[in-house]
């Protein structure tokens, strides 16, 4: 089980983390917008993260932060 | 001592350990000083592979603090000009020799004081000063190179020592007990936070205008306080003088062998000799124009200096230009000529 | 038990790089590094001119804005005015690096400078709206070859690396890449060692960093990345080209 925290107001909506995420367990948020406009990322199925933190080593903005 | 080395051993005494420098006729001694006297004193002494990496290797050291200088003639200190500016945007003290040549171009190699614009208004783009000091003899390249090192240090921008070949070439006398200021702090230098303050930033860019005109501002703050209180000059024979010459440098010293040979033939010259060229020495010369009809302005240039002299007096009295270029310097009597005509059409006047 | 999180050599200021531009990856290493070394209080960045010109607000180490293409001789400056003291890195793109700043480059390695530079090729002026850079591929279309780089009409990109590595000077030239987990994961051993040999003294280290710029290569994130396995790399091959104390060891 692994805790992801979200900075959002920093997401730019590019998707990388989603395509790194081996669970497929991110998207980008369909509905909510931040700050900049755009749709930031979030993790769906918090159970089902091990806490590899592939989304945040390919995040080009320090978006998220990975706890176990 | 050599010109060019009284500079480098009065830059060694003022504690400058780090120079850089790149071959060019008529300062390369200096570079070579450096080479030899560097490492012997724990300094360091490199040769850049160009003007622009010299330059740039100095806003490096100059960035943590440190004193620092770099020295070139005409075309070098041209490519220096966008990293002069640069200098001045981050507001870093440094200390640039320009040993002049004729130019423009690739020029000569013989002495000349065509870069007398370059150094008091545009060194680079934007607005900009730097605290132009020019020598006009051994004893004082070596002195005006303390001085710079200090005003540099004391208002945070770029001191100029505009000489030209003769200066660099010439062999006289120098006492080098020299005394030198202690170095203000540099709370701002970049040395490494020691993780026990916030970052410094060296930095000149200011996407912001509000920002970049708020630094403006700021640097000709300081560049009012200069004028006011850092203007150097000399006056040779100028309570009486009815004629005053303008010359600064080899023009100077020409000028007084004129002068002395004049006021034998009865005609009253002075002169003002201005040794900062920035800030301009506007005093002396309106003080001048009360009493005198007719001012000369001796340079090795096609006439610079002479815009100066013009503005300095409010244009109340005609400024004539004596002048040799290329290399060429104007002798005693040329400049005798020039005086004794001067004084023949004011003769005619009254 | 944080597993991951921003370095503390990053500072707090949202980065203005493009969605998905891999610059704020690269900044995120060098930092992990300068934290992971315990080096940021000796740490003096200087930024170059180009997409990273606001480097000096990224990093809580002192930071140096430099003249385009003049990093590496800002650099040396800095590095010899207290040479035991402090780490001196410079950050630069193709542009300042291999196109203006060639001169600098190529003699701060002659000389072995003790610095390190991170060397960012994406191939393009990025900061001016996407120009062609020294290390454009041959025919590829940007805003100065809108028609494709013609190598007839303008020349063949530059191999930094491969160029460098033919100098006495530099002591470790290493051309790495962002594009996946694991490259990013050999990108950051890289800049590691890099560090490292300037903490030890050993001289002039590069590392040469393949990375992306969807905004000016007008494609998505993900195809930029991809852009770099299927362009990039066969033009511009990974790995280590001077290693000297890897050499010596060998010996």
């Amino acid at each position: 089980m692994a805790k992801l925290t979200f900075k959002t107001d920093l997401c730019k909506g590019c998707g990388l983390c989603v395509d790194a995420c081996p669970k497929h367990l991110l998207r980008l948020s369909p509905d909510a917008i931040n700050k900049k406009g755009h749709h930031p990322a979030e993790l769906t199925d918090e159970a089902a993260c091990v806490g590899c933190a592939f989304c945040a080593t390919m995040c080009p903005d320090c978006v998220i932060k990975v706890e176990r | 001592m050599k010109g060019n080395e009284a500079i480098a051993e009065a830059a060694i005494i003022a504690g400058c350990r780090h120079y850089f420098g790149y071959p060019i006729t008529p300062q390369t001694e200096i570079a070579a000083y450096m080479a030899k006297r560097m490492p012997k004193i724990g300094g360091t002494f490199l040769q850049a592979e160009s003007e622009i990496a010299a330059i740039n290797m100095v806003y490096g050291v100059a960035s943590t603090g440190l004193r620092v200088m770099t020295s070139s003639s005409s075309p070098g200190i041209s490519l220096k000009g966008e990293g002069l500016s640069y200098l001045a945007g981050a507001d870093l003290p440094a200390l640039v020799v320009n040993v002049q040549r004729g130019g423009p171009g690739l020029g000569g190699i013989q002495p000349s004081q065509s870069d007398y614009f370059q150094a008091t208004r545009s060194g680079g783009h934007g607005d900009f000063r730097m605290i132009v000091l020019a020598p006009s003899s051994v004893q004082e390249m070596a002195e005006l190179t303390v001085k710079g090192f200090e005003l540099a240090d004391q208002y945070r921008m770029t001191a100029m020592i505009l000489a030209d070949g003769t200066m660099g070439q010439m062999m006289e006398p120098v006492a080098l007990d020299l005394d030198v200021k202690p170095m203000p702090e540099k709370q701002w230098a970049t040395t490494g936070t020691k993780m026990n303050r916030p970052h410094n930033i060296v930095n000149s860019l200011f996407l912001d205008p509000a920002a970049l005109e708020q630094t403006n501002f700021e640097r000709f703050e300081r560049y009012k306080f200069i004028e006011e209180n850092e203007t150097m000059y000399e006056e040779y024979l100028t309570d009486d003088a009815e004629i005053v010459i303008a010359a600064f440098g080899i023009a100077a010293r020409v000028s007084k062998n004129a002068i002395d040979e004049a006021r034998k033939q009865g005609i009253k010259v002075g002169m003002i000799r201005p040794i900062t060229l920035w800030p301009f020495p506007v005093a002396p010369f309106r003080k001048a124009a009360d009493k005198a009809k007719a001012f000369i302005s001796v340079e090795l240039s096609m006439g610079q200096m002479i815009e100066d002299v013009r503005l300095a007096i409010d244009c109340k009295a005609p400024v004539t230009l004596c002048n040799r270029v290329g290399g060429m310097i104007p002798s005693p009597e040329q400049v005798l000529e020039s005086i004794r005509q001067t004084a023949a059409s004011l003769g005619g006047a009254n | 038990m944080v597993v991951f999180d921003k370095p503390h050599a990053l500072t707090d200021a949202p980065l203005h790089y493009c969605p998905g531009c891999t610059h704020g990856i690269v900044h995120r290493l060098v930092a992990e590094v300068i934290d992971e070394l315990g080096i940021e209080g000796q740490t003096i960045g200087v930024a170059p001119v180009g997409c990273s010109v606001m480097a000096y607000n990224y990093f809580n180490c002192d930071m140096i804005e430099a003249a385009h293409g003049r990093a590496p001789a800002v650099a040396t400056g800095v590095k010899r005015a207290n040479p035991k003291e402090n780490i001196v890195f410079t950050y630069q793109g193709d542009g300042d690096l291999a196109s203006i700043g060639m001169a600098e480059t190529v003699h701060a390695a002659a000389r072995n400078e003790n610095i390190t530079i991170i060397f960012i090729n994406n191939a393009i002026y990025g900061m001016t709206g996407g120009q062609m850079a020294p290390t454009s591929l041959p025919g590829q279309v940007t805003q100065t070859s809108p028609y494709g780089r013609d190598v007839n009409h303008c020349g063949y990109p530059i191999r930094v690396c491969e160029l460098l590595s033919e100098l006495e000077g530099p002591e470790y030239l290493a051309r790495v890449t962002v594009n996946s987990v694991k490259n990013i994961k050999a990108a950051k051993a890289a800049i590691k060692k890099a560090f490292q040999n300037q903490i030890d003294g050993k001289g002039f280290s590069l590392v040469e960093v393949l990375s992306s710029c969807p905004t000016n290569w007008g494609m998505t994130p993900q195809k930029a990345l991809k852009w770099i396995d299927e362009a990039m790399i066969p033009y511009y091959p990974l790995g280590v080209y001077k290693d000297r104390s890897a050499k010596e060891e060998a010996k």
